[in-house]
């Protein structure tokens, strides 16, 4: 059952996630994202982290996606012409990618000796993270809201009318 | 078949590939944004499996601050976007070629 939930998920995501890029319309390509992010939350479930699950959900699928549909039709952005895709990016991308993923994989296949095989039991709620939260992290906790007042006045200025 | 932390690095790895892909080879601002975006989830993907699997806490608070940071990253960079829309009409990378002489 975990296993075909996993590769369900994984799927799903990943199909998403090349939709986006192959999309020319970027509303299109907005709605990939969002399911592509949703079905990510449940990636996170099957991995016990209920809270990040909710926050997932709560923030990207819902403020931050809103936030880029907002602009998409702000700007009112057409469909991409069919422009002829230059090669030096796809060739330098390909390659690129091609050279990162062997890395990672690389790194993958060897790195696997001190983690454990099986899952431990840890659970993702609000009660432990929060307990984790408001002690050890209170400092970086204090530290993200300023950054939060800062980035909200940031981004007032920023569309003001007549930007000096 | 058990699942294991080597399938959820894999699925991480190959998405967040796929969002370096797309933002080299797409040419709209707001599509290469959202590519950066799937980049970020990739590797909060990789530190919650982590976080799983060693029987750690610490990696899911980091998720929490890192979806934290990207909010008000997303915030700022599309008001950037709003702006030089303002100014250039247009959002493609092709056009906004200023500083080559």
């Amino acid at each position: 059952m975990q296993a075909a939930l996993f590769y369900f998920f994984a799927a799903l995501t990943l199909v998403c996630g090349a939709l986006i890029i192959l999309n020319r319309n970027p509303i299109n390509s907005a709605m990939f994202l969002v399911l592509s992010i949703a079905s990510m939350a449940g990636l996170f479930v099957l991995l016990h982290a209920f809270f990040l699950a909710a926050v997932q959900v709560l923030v990207y699928a819902g403020a931050v996606m809103v936030l880029f549909l907002f602009v998409i039709m702000l700007l009112d952005l057409k469909e991409e012409d069919r422009r002829k895709f230059n090669l030096f990016g796809i060739i330098t991308g390909v390659i690129s990618v091609a050279a990162i993923a062997y890395i990672s994989f690389a790194a993958i296949r060897s790195g696997s000796a001190s983690v454990s095989r099986t899952a431990s039991d840890i659970e993702g709620g609000t009660l432990p993270l929060g307990k984790l939260l408001f002690t050890n992290y209170l400092l970086p906790f204090e530290i993200l809201s300023v950054l939060l007042l800062v980035a909200m006045v940031g981004v007032i200025l920023l569309s003001k009318k007549d930007l000096k | 078949m058990d699942v294991t932390l080597e399938h959820y690095l894999v699925v991480s790895g190959v998405l967040f590939s796929l969002g370096l892909l797309g933002v080299i080879m797409r040419r709209n601002l707001l599509v290469i944004y959202m590519c950066l975006e799937l980049m970020l989830n990739a590797a909060n993907l990789a530190l919650v499996a982590m976080s799983r699997y060693n029987g750690n806490l610490d990696g899911q608070i980091m998720v929490f601050f890192i979806i934290t940071v990207a909010a008000a990253e997303v915030a700022v960079g599309l008001a950037l976007i709003v702006a030089l829309y303002r100014r250039r009409q247009t959002a493609h990378v092709e056009d906004l070629t200023s500083l080559k002489s």
